[in-house]
């Protein structure tokens, strides 16, 4: 770098090449270990399934070796979580139960840094994110719950609340930790007792959480946790033994759950796909909206149910925002994870960079227009560069199904109505975002958009007293919040249950 | 002020259309201003939040400390400032660290217009420059007659730039053409000498004003919109900034020019000067790391600065009495 | 006079046609189809139309049309349309017990007393739901967030097969008070309290479409209504078996909200469990605090 010598005069040899230099987090807070085994039953314990590798998405080379479960291992750990139940946990004071949710809380704050790390290594998001959202989240959903746990008689579920029994959970793995934690907590709170089942491709946050509950000396069995591929999936939620099922992940396969499931009388609560709209109208505050899109659709790679996917732009701004946004979308720095200046990480697998790569491509088939950020793309790993397409119609596959990558279709609007009818056209119905100044259109928006979480001014914003869920094909059933809390409960009714 | 119909022709006559038409009157100004989008508070203080923990390491963080330190006004605006006190800061801004003479000299001195010749005799030669304050600083309530003449005696008394204030009364009642014409007047009294146009964010209030006060100055011909006098609290803070940064920025897009910002006041170490440039960087972009185009108008900051430097070379962390206090 | 007596005849009644209710109106079911409703012992009773695939189809399409307006009405003005329906019954009350006796079931005075209070219950639900089931999210920054109860969309229902004006009511109220509408198979083998409160409805002021009554094989009509894309939830209370299986498993097509309780008890006071079955739970997030650059989030 030189300096402008003459800082009266214009700045022909200004410092335009100031660079940041590479912040990498260390790997080593995160201690991999060479092999992780299942927490069944209180105990660290082989499967009987074969080890699975999993590989850092960055490198696209191995990172650990992880225990897997066989079908009669589901049983295993459906009978310990049967086992707790009868046995210490539903004897147990609510005052009681939520010590140990609140032992856990704290336990994930004392290790956030290794979580982090760990999250970041095998799932390939910025270290940013899993430090500055992932973990302290699930800290806070723990911590949330916790308090729970003597309260339920407030809850909404009527006066005399009980908990379901022995609940299967099977995550995804866009947010490994942060998901076992919206899935596990709720559960405890409400006196079940959990085997859940963690994505392949991103096992080992949750063995280190297992780690965490271990040390909280949660009694043996009230949570297992049973990694391995989509057949174990489906073993843990068909398992007869199994209360209440509550899965998040592809609506493909949460339909199949819930087919599954017919006729058994047991409980079911769904978080499937999306794909939201992000509503920007004339009046919006335009720069903050365009960080709202960014946000709303490179977060996490785009790997978010809740992405927003959809940009519905109002047709007498579009050129200007459309303009600032492929300005400020340039600005993202795409690469190592681990650094802590990168804001788009790994594409999580080569399963889905092939997904992301085939859809995108139908796009331009499609005719649509395509943008790619001109932003340097790592040689090794998995990475997709943000990508945008225009003249996108209601009618394209890219405008209509869920890419789950850092892909952005913008289409345009006229008016309120028409926002409306294009943001409501698609089975899904998770979440929306609206951009206005103007407050009674942002409560009409908020009430006719048919979506279970609505952002105004905002985007991608969790927290766990605040309920997130579907409408439609995005699921049923909510997390967070008392409603989240309900889906664990059974409630004295006509004496139905 | 029966020349600023005039005045105004003559600042805006090379802008493009929509610009010029935006001077053109009182109500055309106004209509601009409120046609400017809204800034939400909550968006701009995250967006400022989430840059601000960007990771400056290395050779990256050493780089940045010496881009600080020649983009700081070193800044006395007293009433107790003596020649002594203002050539023993002159000194420091040209050799800022004795031990360390690579080390640039700093943008410019800061001081009030009474000052200003003693600055310019102590600074001859040295490529700092000699920024006065001027138009009734800080409050800015008096005459326009008087205003205009101060701005003369900074000139005449050897300053290279003048640090002006808007009339916040003015602005805040709505009244913008007058304060559009103020700047347009102290701009045509400055010709060359590049006029710094002080918004006083903490008086505007909102987001929303400091965004229409930028674009006010930017279209009067402000060569730089500044946050404050330092004489209000707050002075400058992230996300005021990173408004003015997308005000110039969004200013270079429809005109093609660059026009400069300085935040003062507040600014007192090197980890929020860091924070400022990724703000510089990322915000307007990466042209505007230019002394030229970026200042910090600061007085404590300087010293950080160059603790932070020593500990970067030296490899252990350096201590106050291992600068100079001038 | 006596010329009069002379001439005197018996009078014959006048029987009613039961037909379908869909949309506000009573079309017969487009298949031409009737089934004999008979009393316990038996007897003939009326003919019922035979409720076909389409009518299930036109009653989803008059559901769908209805939705907007009454999920969009206030909460207080769907209190007052659904107590009024309680009123219409009871000025009704002597008839839906003689109809009740006349298909023999157990306890038609209690029944008819019940299936009006029920409706009085719901009817004060419905400007509570939203602060029972929603309220502000206390969240970890500046955001303002809320969450509220909207409801789910329509709603296809079977009846009770028992219970045929308590159970079907039960069925109905819950769904409607949280601004749904509805889909409803009455009792195969009682469905003439069911188009009796249809004549009670659509004397009542609730909008065409809120609540369309069929009748007929539920085996027949459910299965269309489980897969129909257009439907957003079921409530299987009168289904068990096979069916009920069969019925959760279409649902799953289109990811439909199923409840499907087992032994319900009617006379008891309901819980919320009905309700919250179609209610969907919105949140919402709004920037808040800062309003001026003093931060801190002074007002």
């Amino acid at each position: 770098m030189q300096l402008n010598d003459d800082p009266h005069s214009p700045g022909v040899r200004a410092a335009t090449d100031w660079e940041y230099a590479p912040a990498p987090e260390s790997a080593a807070i995160g201690r991999i270990r060479d092999r992780y085994q299942m927490f069944v039953g209180g105990q660290f314990v082989d499967g009987n399934g074969d080890d699975l590798e999993t590989e850092n998405p960055a490198t696209a080379q191995a990172l650990s070796l992880v225990s897997t479960a066989s079908p009669k291992d589901v049983g295993t750990a459906v009978g310990h979580a049967r086992d707790a139940l009868d046995g210490s946990w539903s004897r147990l004071s609510g005052g009681q139960r939520g010590k140990y949710l609140f032992r856990i809380a704290r336990g994930i704050a004392e290790r956030a840094r290794e979580l982090a790390v760990v999250e970041t290594l095998d799932n390939g998001k910025p270290i940013k994110e899993s430090r500055d959202v992932d973990v302290p989240t699930a800290a806070a959903h723990f911590f949330y719950h916790a308090g729970w746990a003597d309260k339920l008689a407030y809850a909404g579920s009527g006066p005399d609340p009980k908990a379901l029994g022995v609940v299967g959970q099977v995550i995804p793995w866009n947010f490994p930790l942060l998901m076992a934690a919206w899935k596990i907590a709720p559960a405890l709170a409400a006196g079940n007792t959990v085997v859940i089942k963690p994505a392949e491709t991103t096992p080992l946050s949750i063995l280190v959480l297992a780690e965490i509950i271990a040390d909280a000396e949660l009694p043996p069995g009230v949570v297992n946790i049973i990694p391995g591929d989509g057949t174990i999936g489906r073993a843990l939620v068909e398992h007869p033994g199994i209360d209440k099922v509550a899965f998040t992940g592809s609506t493909e396969v949460g339909k199949q759950i819930q087919a599954s499931l017919a006729g058994t009388g047991r409980r079911l609560t769904l978080e499937l796909g999306g794909k939201a709209a992000n509503i920007v109208f004339d009046d919006a505050p335009i720069d903050q909206a365009v960080e709202g899109i960014v946000n709303g659709i490179f977060f996490n790679q785009g790997h978010v149910c809740c992405a927003g996917s959809r940009l519905l732009v109002q047709e007498s701004v579009a050129q200007e925002v459309i303009a600032k946004l492929l300005e400020r979308i340039s600005t993202l720095r795409l690469g190592d994870p681990m650094d802590k200046n990168t804001d788009i990480g790994a594409i999580n697998s080569a399963d889905q960079l092939a997904r992301i790569t085939s859809l995108t491509a139908t796009g331009e088939q499609e005719g649509a227009v395509r943008w790619t950020s001109p932003c340097p793309v790592p040689d090794r790993g998995y990475f997709f560069p943000p990508t945008v397409f225009t003249s996108v119609s209601q009618s394209m596959r890219i405008a209509r199904e869920e890419i789950f990558g850092p892909v952005l279709s913008v289409l345009t609007f006229r008016t309120p109505d028409e926002a409306i009818a294009k943001a409501n056209n698609t089975p899904y119905g998770l979440s929306a975002g609206v951009w206005t100044e103007k407050g009674s259109r942002i409560l009409g928006m908020a009430g006719a958009l048919r979506a279970g979480v609505v952002w105004a001014n905002t985007f991608n914003r969790f927290d766990p007293t605040a309920a997130f869920g579907g409408y439609k094909e995005s699921g049923f059933g909510r997390e967070g919040g008392r409603s989240g809390l309900a889906a664990y409960l059974a409630t004295d009714d006509e004496g139905a249950f | 002020m029966s020349t600023a119909p005039a005045q105004r022709r003559a600042t805006t006559a090379a802008l493009p259309a929509r610009l010029a038409d935006a001077a053109r009157d009182e109500s055309s100004i106004r209509g601009f201003l409120h046609g400017l989008p809204g800034v939400d508070p909550v968006g701009v203080e995250s967006r400022a939040a989430a840059l601000a923990t960007r990771s400056i390491k290395a050779g990256s963080k050493l780089r940045a400390i010496d881009l600080a330190i020649s983009m700081v006004d070193l800044t006395t605006l007293e009433g107790s400032d003596t020649p002594g006190k203002v050539r023993s800061l002159a000194a420091k801004a040209r050799r800022p660290d004795p031990l360390y003479p690579e080390i640039p000299a700093v943008a410019a001195v800061c001081v009030y217009p009474d000052m200003a010749g003693v600055a310019a005799a102590q600074l001859v030669g040295s490529g700092v420059g000699v920024a006065s304050v001027a138009t009734a600083f800080p409050a800015g309530r008096s005459s326009l007659a008087v205003k205009i003449a101060e701005t003369r005696l900074a000139i005449d008394s050897g300053a290279t730039e003048v640090d002006m204030v808007i009339d916040r009364g003015a602005f805040l009642a709505g009244d913008y053409g007058k304060v559009f014409d103020e700047i347009c007047a102290i701009k045509q009294e400055c010709g060359t000498t590049r006029l710094k146009v002080i918004l006083e964010t903490g008086e505007l209030g909102t987001y929303d004003n400091v965004r229409r006060a930028s674009w006010l100055a930017l279209l009067a011909g402000g060569d730089f919109i500044k946050t404050s006098t330092g004489k209000i609290t707050p002075a400058a803070t992230l996300p005021v900034v990173h408004v003015m940064l997308q005000a110039v920025h969004d200013w270079h897009g429809i005109t093609g020019q660059r026009r400069a910002v300085k935040p003062a006041g507040g600014i007192r170490n090197t980890k929020d000067a860091l924070r400022y440039l990724v703000a510089v960087r990322e915000v307007a972009g990466p042209e505007w790391l230019d002394p030229f185009l970026f200042r910090f108008g600061a007085s404590s900051l300087l010293n950080d600065l160059l603790m932070q430097r020593r500990t970067q070379i030296e490899g252990h962390y350096s201590g106050p009495d291992y600068v100079t206090v001038d | 006079m006596s010329d009069d007596a002379a001439f005197a005849e018996i009078r014959l009644s006048v029987p009613k046609t039961y037909k379908l209710f869909i949309g506000g109106a009573f079309p017969r079911s487009e298949s031409g189809r009737t089934y004999q409703v008979t009393d316990a012992s038996g007897k003939f009773l009326a003919n019922a139309a035979r409720g076909s695939r389409k009518d299930a189809r036109d009653a989803v399409s008059a559901a769908r049309k209805a939705f907007g307006g009454w999920a969009a009405a206030t909460a207080y003005n769907r209190g007052q349309v659904i107590y009024r329906i309680a009123e219409m019954m009871e000025g009704r009350r002597a008839q839906f017990i003689d109809l009740l006796d006349s298909t023999g079931e157990q306890h038609p005075a209690a029944d008819v007393d019940h299936a009006i209070d029920r409706i009085v219950h719901y009817a004060g639900w419905t400007d509570k739901l939203a602060a029972v089931f929603g309220g502000a999210n206390p969240v970890a920054g500046p955001f303002f967030s809320f969450s509220v109860p909207e409801p789910t969309g329509v709603v296809a229902a079977v009846a009770p097969q028992q219970d045929s004006l308590l159970g079907l009511v039960s069925v109905i109220a819950p769904i409607i008070t949280c601004g749904n509408t509805v889909v409803v198979i009455a009792a195969q083998r009682l469905p003439l309290a069911a188009i009796a409160l249809a004549e009670v409805l659509a004397t009542s002021d609730l909008p065409g479409g809120v609540v369309n009554i069929l009748t007929g094989d539920p085996a027949e009509m459910a299965p269309h209504l489980a897969a129909h894309g257009d439907v957003n939830a079921l409530d299987l209370t009168g289904t068990d078996g096979e069916l009920r299986t069969s019925l959760e498993r279409a649902a799953a097509g289109t990811v439909k909200r199923v409840y499907a309780p087992t032994g319900p008890d009617f006379a008891r006071t309901p819980g919320t469990a009905r309700l919250r079955a179609f209610l969907e739970t919105k949140t919402v997030w709004h920037p808040t605090g800062p309003v001026s650059l003093g931060g801190a989030g002074g007002y």
